[in-house]
Protein backbone atom coordinates (compact mmCIF):
# COMPACT_ATOMS: atom_id res chain seq x y z
CA UNK A 1 0.00 0.00 0.00
CA UNK A 2 1.37 3.41 -0.93
CA UNK A 3 2.51 5.92 1.65
CA UNK A 4 2.19 9.69 1.85
CA UNK A 5 5.33 11.83 2.00
CA UNK A 6 4.92 12.30 5.77
CA UNK A 7 4.40 8.58 6.31
CA UNK A 8 7.58 7.77 4.38
CA UNK A 9 9.66 10.13 6.51
CA UNK A 10 8.16 8.71 9.70
CA UNK A 11 8.75 5.11 8.55
CA UNK A 12 12.39 5.88 7.77
CA UNK A 13 12.89 7.39 11.23
CA UNK A 14 11.16 4.43 12.91
CA UNK A 15 13.40 1.95 11.07
CA UNK A 16 10.38 0.45 9.31
CA UNK A 17 9.84 -0.38 5.64
CA UNK A 18 6.29 0.84 5.77
CA UNK A 19 3.74 2.34 8.14
CA UNK A 20 0.03 2.96 7.89
CA UNK A 21 -2.30 5.59 9.27
CA UNK A 22 -3.21 5.01 12.91
CA UNK A 23 -0.11 2.96 13.73
CA UNK A 24 1.82 4.04 16.86
CA UNK A 25 5.55 4.28 16.28
CA UNK A 26 8.68 5.67 17.88
CA UNK A 27 10.87 7.84 15.68
CA UNK A 28 14.47 9.00 15.91
CA UNK A 29 14.66 12.78 15.92
CA UNK A 30 16.96 15.06 13.94
CA UNK A 31 16.16 18.15 16.00
CA UNK A 32 14.45 18.95 19.30
CA UNK A 33 13.46 22.59 19.69
CA UNK A 34 12.18 24.86 22.44
CA UNK A 35 11.73 28.55 23.25
CA UNK A 36 11.91 30.74 26.36
CA UNK A 37 8.34 29.86 27.43
CA UNK A 38 8.36 26.10 26.85
CA UNK A 39 12.02 25.20 27.51
CA UNK A 40 12.07 26.19 31.21
CA UNK A 41 9.04 23.92 31.78
CA UNK A 42 10.85 21.12 29.89
CA UNK A 43 13.97 21.69 31.99
CA UNK A 44 11.81 21.41 35.11
CA UNK A 45 10.48 18.04 33.89
CA UNK A 46 14.00 16.92 32.89
CA UNK A 47 15.54 17.79 36.25
CA UNK A 48 12.65 16.61 38.38
CA UNK A 49 12.96 13.22 36.70
CA UNK A 50 16.64 13.15 37.63
CA UNK A 51 17.78 13.00 34.00
CA UNK A 52 21.43 13.88 33.54
CA UNK A 53 22.22 13.41 29.85
CA UNK A 54 21.03 14.87 26.57
CA UNK A 55 20.99 12.55 23.56
CA UNK A 56 23.02 14.87 21.31
CA UNK A 57 24.06 18.43 22.15
CA UNK A 58 24.18 19.23 18.42
CA UNK A 59 20.57 18.21 17.78
CA UNK A 60 18.86 20.42 20.33
CA UNK A 61 17.97 24.05 19.64
CA UNK A 62 16.93 26.54 22.31
CA UNK A 63 15.70 29.87 20.98
CA UNK A 64 14.92 32.71 23.41
CA UNK A 65 12.47 34.60 21.22
CA UNK A 66 9.07 35.06 22.86
CA UNK A 67 9.53 37.58 25.69
CA UNK A 68 12.97 38.79 24.64
CA UNK A 69 14.70 41.18 25.03
CA UNK A 70 13.20 40.34 28.41
CA UNK A 71 10.00 42.21 29.06
CA UNK A 72 10.03 41.85 32.85
CA UNK A 73 11.80 40.19 35.78
CA UNK A 74 9.81 36.96 35.56
CA UNK A 75 10.64 36.56 31.87
CA UNK A 76 14.29 37.27 32.65
CA UNK A 77 14.29 34.45 35.21
CA UNK A 78 12.90 32.03 32.61
CA UNK A 79 15.63 32.99 30.16
CA UNK A 80 18.24 32.52 32.89
CA UNK A 81 17.00 28.96 33.49
CA UNK A 82 17.27 28.16 29.76
CA UNK A 83 20.67 29.88 29.49
CA UNK A 84 22.11 27.89 32.40
CA UNK A 85 20.83 24.60 31.00
CA UNK A 86 22.28 25.38 27.56
CA UNK A 87 25.64 26.10 29.16
CA UNK A 88 25.58 23.04 31.40
CA UNK A 89 24.79 20.65 28.54
CA UNK A 90 26.82 22.58 25.92
CA UNK A 91 23.81 22.97 23.65
CA UNK A 92 25.32 24.03 20.36
CA UNK A 93 22.31 25.73 18.85
CA UNK A 94 21.46 28.12 21.64
CA UNK A 95 20.25 31.52 20.44
CA UNK A 96 20.13 34.48 22.80
CA UNK A 97 19.59 38.23 22.39
CA UNK A 98 21.91 39.55 19.70
CA UNK A 99 21.77 36.54 17.43
CA UNK A 100 18.28 35.30 18.19
CA UNK A 101 15.46 35.46 15.69
CA UNK A 102 11.87 34.24 15.78
CA UNK A 103 12.49 30.48 15.96
CA UNK A 104 10.65 29.30 12.86
CA UNK A 105 12.30 31.90 10.67
CA UNK A 106 15.68 31.32 12.32
CA UNK A 107 15.94 27.50 12.23
CA UNK A 108 15.64 27.19 8.41
CA UNK A 109 17.89 30.21 7.89
CA UNK A 110 20.61 28.56 10.01
CA UNK A 111 20.34 25.35 7.99
CA UNK A 112 19.10 23.38 11.01
CA UNK A 113 16.14 21.83 9.17
CA UNK A 114 16.64 19.93 5.92
CA UNK A 115 14.46 17.76 3.68
CA UNK A 116 13.58 14.37 5.14
CA UNK A 117 14.24 15.41 8.75
CA UNK A 118 11.99 14.39 11.62
CA UNK A 119 11.71 17.36 13.99
CA UNK A 120 9.75 18.15 17.13
CA UNK A 121 9.48 21.55 18.72
CA UNK A 122 7.82 22.78 21.88
CA UNK A 123 6.01 25.43 19.91
CA UNK A 124 2.93 24.76 17.84
CA UNK A 125 4.31 26.49 14.73
CA UNK A 126 7.16 23.99 14.44
CA UNK A 127 5.18 22.68 11.44
CA UNK A 128 6.87 25.51 9.47
CA UNK A 129 9.78 23.29 8.33
CA UNK A 130 7.41 21.20 6.25
CA UNK A 131 8.12 23.88 3.65
CA UNK A 132 11.56 22.27 3.29
CA UNK A 133 10.17 18.76 2.88
CA UNK A 134 10.77 17.77 6.52
CA UNK A 135 8.30 16.09 8.88
CA UNK A 136 8.05 18.67 11.61
CA UNK A 137 5.47 19.07 14.34
CA UNK A 138 4.67 20.93 17.53
CA UNK A 139 4.66 19.15 20.87
CA UNK A 140 4.68 20.21 24.54
CA UNK A 141 7.36 20.60 27.18
CA UNK A 142 7.26 17.00 28.46
CA UNK A 143 7.79 15.70 24.93
CA UNK A 144 10.66 18.17 24.60
CA UNK A 145 12.22 16.89 27.84
CA UNK A 146 11.83 13.28 26.70
CA UNK A 147 13.16 14.17 23.24
CA UNK A 148 16.22 15.87 24.72
CA UNK A 149 16.92 12.80 26.86
CA UNK A 150 16.22 10.01 24.37
CA UNK A 151 16.38 11.54 20.88
CA UNK A 152 13.07 9.95 20.05
CA UNK A 153 9.33 10.61 20.21
CA UNK A 154 6.12 8.63 19.84
CA UNK A 155 3.75 9.38 16.99
CA UNK A 156 0.45 8.14 15.74
CA UNK A 157 1.00 7.86 11.99
CA UNK A 158 -1.29 10.49 10.42
CA UNK A 159 -3.46 10.15 7.37
CA UNK A 160 -3.24 13.09 5.01
CA UNK A 161 -5.26 15.63 3.10
CA UNK A 162 -3.84 16.23 -0.37
CA UNK A 163 -3.92 19.90 -1.32
CA UNK A 164 -3.42 20.35 -5.05
CA UNK A 165 -2.32 23.85 -6.03
CA UNK A 166 -2.79 24.90 -9.64
CA UNK A 167 -2.05 28.08 -11.58
CA UNK A 168 -0.26 31.20 -10.51
CA UNK A 169 -1.30 33.77 -7.95
CA UNK A 170 -2.21 37.34 -8.85
CA UNK A 171 -0.42 40.47 -7.67
CA UNK A 172 -0.80 41.14 -3.91
CA UNK A 173 -1.71 37.51 -3.24
CA UNK A 174 0.82 35.67 -1.07
CA UNK A 175 1.28 32.45 0.87
CA UNK A 176 -0.76 34.02 3.69
CA UNK A 177 -3.81 34.45 1.47
CA UNK A 178 -3.51 30.83 0.29
CA UNK A 179 -3.36 29.33 3.77
CA UNK A 180 -6.11 31.59 5.14
CA UNK A 181 -8.27 30.56 2.19
CA UNK A 182 -7.62 26.88 2.95
CA UNK A 183 -8.36 27.25 6.68
CA UNK A 184 -11.58 29.07 5.78
CA UNK A 185 -12.55 26.13 3.56
CA UNK A 186 -11.90 23.32 6.06
CA UNK A 187 -12.30 25.08 9.45
CA UNK A 188 -9.96 25.21 12.45
CA UNK A 189 -10.18 21.46 13.01
CA UNK A 190 -10.55 20.41 9.38
CA UNK A 191 -7.18 18.65 9.34
CA UNK A 192 -7.18 17.47 12.97
CA UNK A 193 -4.63 14.67 13.57
CA UNK A 194 -3.78 14.72 9.82
CA UNK A 195 -1.00 15.89 7.53
CA UNK A 196 -1.55 18.52 4.89
CA UNK A 197 0.45 17.51 1.82
CA UNK A 198 0.78 20.28 -0.75
CA UNK A 199 1.33 19.29 -4.35
CA UNK A 200 0.47 20.29 -7.92
CA UNK A 201 2.10 22.46 -10.56
CA UNK A 202 1.17 25.60 -8.63
CA UNK A 203 3.81 24.76 -6.00
CA UNK A 204 6.61 25.73 -8.37
CA UNK A 205 5.13 29.23 -8.56
CA UNK A 206 5.47 29.74 -4.81
CA UNK A 207 8.61 31.21 -3.27
CA UNK A 208 10.17 29.53 -0.24
CA UNK A 209 8.87 32.37 1.94
CA UNK A 210 5.33 31.71 0.65
CA UNK A 211 5.76 28.04 1.49
CA UNK A 212 7.08 28.78 5.01
CA UNK A 213 3.98 30.89 5.67
CA UNK A 214 1.67 28.14 4.41
CA UNK A 215 3.34 25.33 6.39
CA UNK A 216 3.53 27.59 9.45
CA UNK A 217 -0.25 27.90 9.68
CA UNK A 218 -1.03 24.21 9.06
CA UNK A 219 -1.63 23.97 12.83
CA UNK A 220 -4.42 26.56 12.54
CA UNK A 221 -6.63 23.95 10.88
CA UNK A 222 -5.52 21.33 13.41
CA UNK A 223 -2.93 19.64 11.17
CA UNK A 224 -0.04 17.66 12.60
CA UNK A 225 2.23 18.90 9.84
CA UNK A 226 2.05 20.66 6.48
CA UNK A 227 4.58 19.47 3.95
CA UNK A 228 5.81 20.51 0.49
CA UNK A 229 7.70 18.49 -2.10
CA UNK A 230 11.39 19.28 -2.53
CA UNK A 231 12.16 21.14 -5.78
CA UNK A 232 14.76 23.47 -7.29
CA UNK A 233 13.66 26.34 -5.05
CA UNK A 234 14.14 24.21 -1.93
CA UNK A 235 17.60 23.20 -3.08
CA UNK A 236 18.54 26.79 -3.90
CA UNK A 237 17.38 27.88 -0.42
CA UNK A 238 19.50 25.22 1.28
CA UNK A 239 22.64 26.12 -0.67
CA UNK A 240 25.18 27.77 1.59
CA UNK A 241 23.06 27.14 4.70
CA UNK A 242 23.92 23.53 5.43
CA UNK A 243 26.55 20.93 4.71
CA UNK A 244 24.28 18.08 5.74
CA UNK A 245 23.27 15.46 3.23
CA UNK A 246 19.53 14.98 3.02
CA UNK A 247 16.93 12.69 1.54
CA UNK A 248 14.18 13.81 -0.83
CA UNK A 249 11.05 11.89 -0.01
CA UNK A 250 8.09 11.79 -2.38
CA UNK A 251 4.61 10.47 -1.80
CA UNK A 252 3.90 7.15 -3.53
CA UNK A 253 1.66 7.41 -6.59
CA UNK A 254 -0.83 5.11 -4.90
CA UNK A 255 -0.73 6.88 -1.53
CA UNK A 256 -4.10 7.06 0.17
CA UNK A 257 -5.52 10.42 1.22
CA UNK A 258 -8.59 11.13 3.35
CA UNK A 259 -9.57 13.83 0.87
CA UNK A 260 -8.20 15.93 -1.97
CA UNK A 261 -8.68 19.69 -2.08
CA UNK A 262 -7.92 21.73 -5.18
CA UNK A 263 -7.02 25.39 -5.00
CA UNK A 264 -6.73 27.46 -8.17
CA UNK A 265 -4.17 30.13 -7.27
CA UNK A 266 -5.38 32.35 -10.15
CA UNK A 267 -8.76 32.71 -8.48
CA UNK A 268 -7.54 33.83 -5.04
CA UNK A 269 -7.95 37.39 -3.81
CA UNK A 270 -6.33 39.10 -0.80
CA UNK A 271 -7.92 37.32 2.16
CA UNK A 272 -8.18 38.06 5.88
CA UNK A 273 -9.44 36.23 8.98
CA UNK A 274 -11.82 38.29 11.10
CA UNK A 275 -12.09 37.85 14.91
CA UNK A 276 -11.91 35.41 16.66
CA UNK A 277 -10.85 32.38 14.59
CA UNK A 278 -8.35 31.92 11.74
CA UNK A 279 -11.16 30.16 9.84
CA UNK A 280 -13.39 33.24 9.86
CA UNK A 281 -12.10 34.27 6.48
CA UNK A 282 -13.34 36.95 4.09
CA UNK A 283 -11.84 38.50 1.00
CA UNK A 284 -10.64 42.01 1.75
CA UNK A 285 -13.27 43.40 -0.67
CA UNK A 286 -16.01 42.01 1.56
CA UNK A 287 -14.87 43.71 4.77
CA UNK A 288 -12.76 46.73 3.68
CA UNK A 289 -13.22 49.97 5.62
CA UNK A 290 -13.13 48.64 9.18
CA UNK A 291 -11.25 51.30 11.20
CA UNK A 292 -8.13 50.06 13.02
CA UNK A 293 -5.80 51.22 15.79
CA UNK A 294 -2.69 49.10 15.27
CA UNK A 295 -0.87 47.15 12.58
CA UNK A 296 1.78 44.49 13.25
CA UNK A 297 4.02 43.21 10.45
CA UNK A 298 6.30 40.37 11.54
CA UNK A 299 6.24 36.97 13.36
CA UNK A 300 7.17 33.39 12.46
CA UNK A 301 4.36 33.55 9.91
CA UNK A 302 5.27 36.75 8.06
CA UNK A 303 8.52 38.29 9.30
CA UNK A 304 10.79 37.12 6.48
CA UNK A 305 12.55 39.25 3.86
CA UNK A 306 9.86 38.76 1.21
CA UNK A 307 7.29 39.98 3.74
CA UNK A 308 9.40 43.07 4.46
CA UNK A 309 9.76 43.75 0.74
CA UNK A 310 6.03 43.41 0.09
CA UNK A 311 5.15 45.76 2.95
CA UNK A 312 7.84 48.28 2.00
CA UNK A 313 6.74 48.36 -1.64
CA UNK A 314 3.36 49.61 -0.47
CA UNK A 315 4.67 51.99 2.19
CA UNK A 316 7.31 53.63 0.00
CA UNK A 317 6.74 57.40 -0.10
CA UNK A 318 3.56 57.10 1.96
CA UNK A 319 2.64 57.77 5.60
CA UNK A 320 0.93 55.60 8.19
CA UNK A 321 -2.50 57.11 8.97
CA UNK A 322 -2.43 59.59 11.86
CA UNK A 323 -4.37 57.51 14.37
CA UNK A 324 -2.68 54.17 13.56
CA UNK A 325 0.39 52.63 15.23
CA UNK A 326 2.36 50.43 12.87
CA UNK A 327 4.97 48.05 14.30
CA UNK A 328 7.38 46.25 11.96
CA UNK A 329 9.47 43.37 13.32
CA UNK A 330 11.86 41.54 11.00
CA UNK A 331 11.95 37.96 12.26
CA UNK A 332 15.72 37.43 12.21
CA UNK A 333 18.92 39.43 12.37
CA UNK A 334 19.85 38.27 8.85
CA UNK A 335 16.51 39.48 7.52
CA UNK A 336 16.76 42.73 9.49
CA UNK A 337 20.21 43.44 8.08
CA UNK A 338 19.09 42.60 4.56
CA UNK A 339 16.12 44.95 4.99
CA UNK A 340 18.52 47.71 6.07
CA UNK A 341 20.76 47.09 3.04
CA UNK A 342 17.79 47.25 0.68
CA UNK A 343 16.55 50.49 2.25
CA UNK A 344 13.34 48.88 3.51
CA UNK A 345 13.84 49.96 7.12
CA UNK A 346 14.30 53.56 5.96
CA UNK A 347 11.01 53.29 4.09
CA UNK A 348 9.25 52.00 7.21
CA UNK A 349 10.68 54.68 9.49
CA UNK A 350 9.93 57.46 7.01
CA UNK A 351 6.37 56.14 6.82
CA UNK A 352 6.06 56.46 10.60
CA UNK A 353 6.47 52.81 11.65
CA UNK A 354 8.17 51.58 14.81
CA UNK A 355 10.82 48.98 13.87
CA UNK A 356 11.96 46.44 16.45
CA UNK A 357 14.67 43.87 16.96
CA UNK A 358 13.40 40.30 16.35
CA UNK A 359 10.86 39.06 18.91
CA UNK A 360 7.55 37.17 18.98
CA UNK A 361 6.35 39.95 21.33
CA UNK A 362 3.00 41.27 20.13
CA UNK A 363 1.77 38.07 18.44
CA UNK A 364 0.93 36.50 21.80
CA UNK A 365 0.22 39.72 23.68
CA UNK A 366 3.62 39.46 25.34
CA UNK A 367 5.13 42.88 24.78
CA UNK A 368 6.05 45.36 22.00
CA UNK A 369 2.47 46.18 21.05
CA UNK A 370 -0.18 44.94 23.49
CA UNK A 371 -3.67 46.24 22.69
CA UNK A 372 -6.07 48.25 24.90
CA UNK A 373 -9.78 47.59 25.47
CA UNK A 374 -11.91 47.57 22.30
CA UNK A 375 -8.96 48.21 19.99
CA UNK A 376 -8.74 46.63 16.54
CA UNK A 377 -5.48 45.39 15.07
CA UNK A 378 -4.51 44.06 11.68
CA UNK A 379 -1.68 41.62 12.14
CA UNK A 380 0.40 39.38 9.90
CA UNK A 381 0.59 36.85 12.75
CA UNK A 382 -1.25 33.53 12.99
CA UNK A 383 -3.94 33.64 15.69
CA UNK A 384 -6.84 35.98 16.36
CA UNK A 385 -8.25 34.19 19.40
CA UNK A 386 -10.03 36.09 22.18
CA UNK A 387 -7.44 37.96 24.26
CA UNK A 388 -4.49 36.86 22.15
CA UNK A 389 -2.90 40.33 21.84
CA UNK A 390 -4.56 42.13 24.73
CA UNK A 391 -7.86 42.37 26.64
CA UNK A 392 -10.74 40.09 25.69
CA UNK A 393 -12.49 43.08 24.09
CA UNK A 394 -9.62 43.70 21.66
CA UNK A 395 -10.00 42.42 18.10
CA UNK A 396 -7.47 40.97 15.65
CA UNK A 397 -7.73 40.65 11.88
CA UNK A 398 -5.13 38.31 10.36
CA UNK A 399 -3.74 39.44 7.02
CA UNK A 400 -0.80 39.34 4.63
CA UNK A 401 2.01 41.92 4.84
CA UNK A 402 0.66 43.69 1.73
CA UNK A 403 -2.85 44.02 3.20
CA UNK A 404 -1.44 45.03 6.60
CA UNK A 405 0.74 47.72 5.01
CA UNK A 406 -2.09 49.08 2.85
CA UNK A 407 -4.36 49.15 5.90
CA UNK A 408 -1.76 51.04 7.94
CA UNK A 409 -1.66 53.72 5.23
CA UNK A 410 -5.43 53.95 4.81
CA UNK A 411 -6.20 53.75 8.54
CA UNK A 412 -8.72 50.99 7.97
CA UNK A 413 -8.81 47.48 6.54
CA UNK A 414 -7.84 48.03 2.92
CA UNK A 415 -6.69 46.19 -0.16
CA UNK A 416 -3.31 47.06 -1.70
CA UNK A 417 -5.27 47.59 -4.93
CA UNK A 418 -6.95 50.60 -3.26
CA UNK A 419 -3.59 52.38 -3.35
CA UNK A 420 -2.73 51.56 -6.99
CA UNK B 1 -20.75 17.45 44.94
CA UNK B 2 -18.61 17.60 41.84
CA UNK B 3 -19.62 20.34 39.44
CA UNK B 4 -19.65 20.48 35.65
CA UNK B 5 -18.26 23.48 33.77
CA UNK B 6 -19.48 23.43 30.20
CA UNK B 7 -17.90 25.18 27.20
CA UNK B 8 -18.37 25.18 23.42
CA UNK B 9 -16.13 24.31 20.47
CA UNK B 10 -12.54 25.44 19.90
CA UNK B 11 -11.61 26.34 23.48
CA UNK B 12 -8.06 27.48 22.72
CA UNK B 13 -5.00 27.40 24.93
CA UNK B 14 -4.86 31.21 24.91
CA UNK B 15 -8.11 31.32 26.89
CA UNK B 16 -7.25 28.28 29.02
CA UNK B 17 -4.17 30.16 30.20
CA UNK B 18 -3.45 33.55 28.60
CA UNK B 19 0.15 34.20 27.51
CA UNK B 20 0.44 37.12 29.91
CA UNK B 21 0.71 34.57 32.73
CA UNK B 22 3.26 32.25 31.09
CA UNK B 23 6.19 34.19 32.55
CA UNK B 24 5.33 32.57 35.92
CA UNK B 25 4.92 28.85 35.22
CA UNK B 26 4.41 27.75 38.84
CA UNK B 27 1.36 25.48 38.97
CA UNK B 28 -0.43 27.48 41.67
CA UNK B 29 -0.01 30.72 39.69
CA UNK B 30 -1.33 29.14 36.48
CA UNK B 31 -4.33 27.72 38.37
CA UNK B 32 -5.33 31.20 39.58
CA UNK B 33 -5.87 32.38 35.98
CA UNK B 34 -7.19 29.22 34.36
CA UNK B 35 -10.01 29.87 31.82
CA UNK B 36 -9.97 33.56 32.78
CA UNK B 37 -10.55 34.92 29.28
CA UNK B 38 -13.76 32.96 28.70
CA UNK B 39 -14.98 32.41 32.25
CA UNK B 40 -14.13 34.76 35.10
CA UNK B 41 -15.96 32.54 37.59
CA UNK B 42 -14.13 29.25 36.89
CA UNK B 43 -10.86 29.76 38.80
CA UNK B 44 -12.72 31.28 41.75
CA UNK B 45 -15.24 28.47 42.15
CA UNK B 46 -13.61 25.29 40.81
CA UNK B 47 -13.02 22.54 43.40
CA UNK B 48 -11.15 19.27 43.46
CA UNK B 49 -13.03 16.59 41.50
CA UNK B 50 -14.97 18.98 39.21
CA UNK B 51 -15.31 18.33 35.46
CA UNK B 52 -14.87 20.35 32.29
CA UNK B 53 -17.18 19.30 29.45
CA UNK B 54 -16.60 20.88 26.05
CA UNK B 55 -17.24 20.64 22.32
CA UNK B 56 -14.91 19.95 19.42
CA UNK B 57 -11.20 20.77 19.16
CA UNK B 58 -10.62 21.45 22.88
CA UNK B 59 -7.17 22.93 23.51
CA UNK B 60 -6.46 24.17 20.01
CA UNK B 61 -3.71 26.70 19.35
CA UNK B 62 -0.44 27.04 21.19
CA UNK B 63 1.61 24.03 22.33
CA UNK B 64 1.87 25.45 25.84
CA UNK B 65 1.79 22.56 28.30
CA UNK B 66 0.84 25.23 30.82
CA UNK B 67 -2.76 24.70 29.62
CA UNK B 68 -3.32 21.12 30.86
CA UNK B 69 -1.04 21.89 33.83
CA UNK B 70 -3.31 24.81 34.81
CA UNK B 71 -6.47 22.71 34.54
CA UNK B 72 -4.86 19.86 36.48
CA UNK B 73 -3.61 22.27 39.15
CA UNK B 74 -7.18 23.52 39.64
CA UNK B 75 -8.13 20.03 40.75
CA UNK B 76 -10.26 19.20 37.72
CA UNK B 77 -10.75 15.44 37.59
CA UNK B 78 -10.94 15.18 33.83
CA UNK B 79 -11.91 17.00 30.64
CA UNK B 80 -14.63 15.38 28.55
CA UNK B 81 -14.84 16.75 24.99
CA UNK B 82 -16.23 15.88 21.59
CA UNK B 83 -12.64 16.03 20.31
CA UNK B 84 -9.25 17.39 21.36
CA UNK B 85 -6.63 19.35 19.45
CA UNK B 86 -3.68 17.04 18.99
CA UNK B 87 -0.98 18.86 20.97
CA UNK B 88 -3.29 19.30 23.97
CA UNK B 89 -4.19 15.60 23.70
CA UNK B 90 -0.49 14.63 23.76
CA UNK B 91 0.36 17.04 26.54
CA UNK B 92 -2.46 15.81 28.78
CA UNK B 93 -1.38 12.19 28.32
CA UNK B 94 2.28 13.09 28.82
CA UNK B 95 1.65 14.80 32.16
CA UNK B 96 -0.76 12.07 33.29
CA UNK B 97 -3.89 14.26 33.21
CA UNK B 98 -7.06 12.34 32.25
CA UNK B 99 -9.05 13.33 29.17
CA UNK B 100 -12.01 11.52 27.65
CA UNK B 101 -13.17 11.86 24.05
CA UNK B 102 -16.90 11.25 23.88
CA UNK B 103 -19.17 13.31 21.56
CA UNK B 104 -22.37 11.88 23.02
CA UNK B 105 -21.46 12.70 26.63
CA UNK B 106 -20.13 16.12 25.67
CA UNK B 107 -23.42 16.91 23.94
CA UNK B 108 -25.68 15.48 26.62
CA UNK B 109 -24.13 16.50 29.93
CA UNK B 110 -25.49 19.79 31.25
CA UNK B 111 -24.33 22.16 33.96
CA UNK B 112 -25.79 20.88 37.22
CA UNK B 113 -25.72 17.22 36.19
CA UNK B 114 -24.05 14.85 38.62
CA UNK B 115 -21.55 12.70 36.74
CA UNK B 116 -18.89 10.15 37.51
CA UNK B 117 -16.17 8.52 35.40
CA UNK B 118 -14.43 5.17 35.39
CA UNK B 119 -11.02 5.51 33.75
CA UNK B 120 -10.45 1.75 33.61
CA UNK B 121 -13.53 1.15 31.44
CA UNK B 122 -13.84 4.60 29.86
CA UNK B 123 -17.46 4.77 30.98
CA UNK B 124 -18.96 8.13 31.90
CA UNK B 125 -22.11 7.96 34.05
CA UNK B 126 -24.66 10.76 34.20
CA UNK B 127 -26.52 10.11 37.44
CA UNK B 128 -28.94 13.01 36.91
CA UNK B 129 -30.07 11.80 33.50
CA UNK B 130 -29.58 8.13 34.41
CA UNK B 131 -27.47 7.52 31.32
CA UNK B 132 -24.01 6.25 30.60
CA UNK B 133 -21.65 6.88 27.72
CA UNK B 134 -18.61 4.99 26.40
CA UNK B 135 -15.58 7.20 25.66
CA UNK B 136 -13.09 6.38 22.89
CA UNK B 137 -10.50 3.88 24.20
CA UNK B 138 -6.81 4.79 24.28
CA UNK B 139 -4.38 2.65 22.27
CA UNK B 140 -2.41 0.22 24.48
CA UNK B 141 0.79 2.23 24.03
CA UNK B 142 -0.92 5.36 25.33
CA UNK B 143 -2.54 3.40 28.15
CA UNK B 144 0.99 2.41 29.18
CA UNK B 145 1.99 6.06 29.47
CA UNK B 146 -1.11 6.90 31.49
CA UNK B 147 -0.63 3.92 33.80
CA UNK B 148 3.00 4.86 34.43
CA UNK B 149 1.83 8.35 35.44
CA UNK B 150 3.09 10.20 32.38
CA UNK B 151 5.66 10.01 29.62
CA UNK B 152 8.83 10.49 31.65
CA UNK B 153 7.88 7.79 34.16
CA UNK B 154 7.03 5.41 31.34
CA UNK B 155 10.41 6.05 29.67
CA UNK B 156 12.23 5.46 32.96
CA UNK B 157 10.24 2.30 33.51
CA UNK B 158 11.40 1.12 30.08
CA UNK B 159 14.99 2.10 30.86
CA UNK B 160 15.08 4.62 28.01
CA UNK B 161 15.96 7.75 29.96
CA UNK B 162 18.84 8.31 32.36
Amino acid sequence: MGMTMSQKILAAHAGLDSVEAGQLIECKLDLVLGNDITTPVAIGVFEEAGLTQVFDKNKIAIVLDHYTPCKDMKAAQLCAIARNFAKKYQIKNFFDVGDVGVEHALIPEKGLAVPGDCIIGADSHTCTYGALGAFSTGIGSTDMAAGMATGSAWFKVPQAIKVVLTGKKQKYVSGKDIILHLIGMIDVDGALYQSLEFTGEGVSNLSMDDRFTISNMAIECGAKNGIFPVDEKTIAYLKGRTERTYTRFEADEDAIYSQTIEIDLNALKPTVAMPHLPSNTKTVDEVAGKPIHQVVIGSCTNGRIQDMREAAEIMKGRKVAAHVRCIVIPATQEGYLQAIKEGLIEIFINAGCAVSTPTCGPCLGGHMGVLADDEWAISTTNRNFVGRMGPTSSMIILASPAVAAASAIKGCLASPHDLD
Amino acid sequence: MAKVYKYGDNVDTDVIIPARYLNAPEKSELAKHCMEDIDLVFAKTVEIGDFIVAGDNFGCGSSREHAPIAIQACGVKCVIAKSFARIFYRNAINIGFPIMECPEAAEDIAVGDVISVDFSTGIITNETKEKSYQSAPFPAFVDGIIEAGGLINSLKKRGLAK
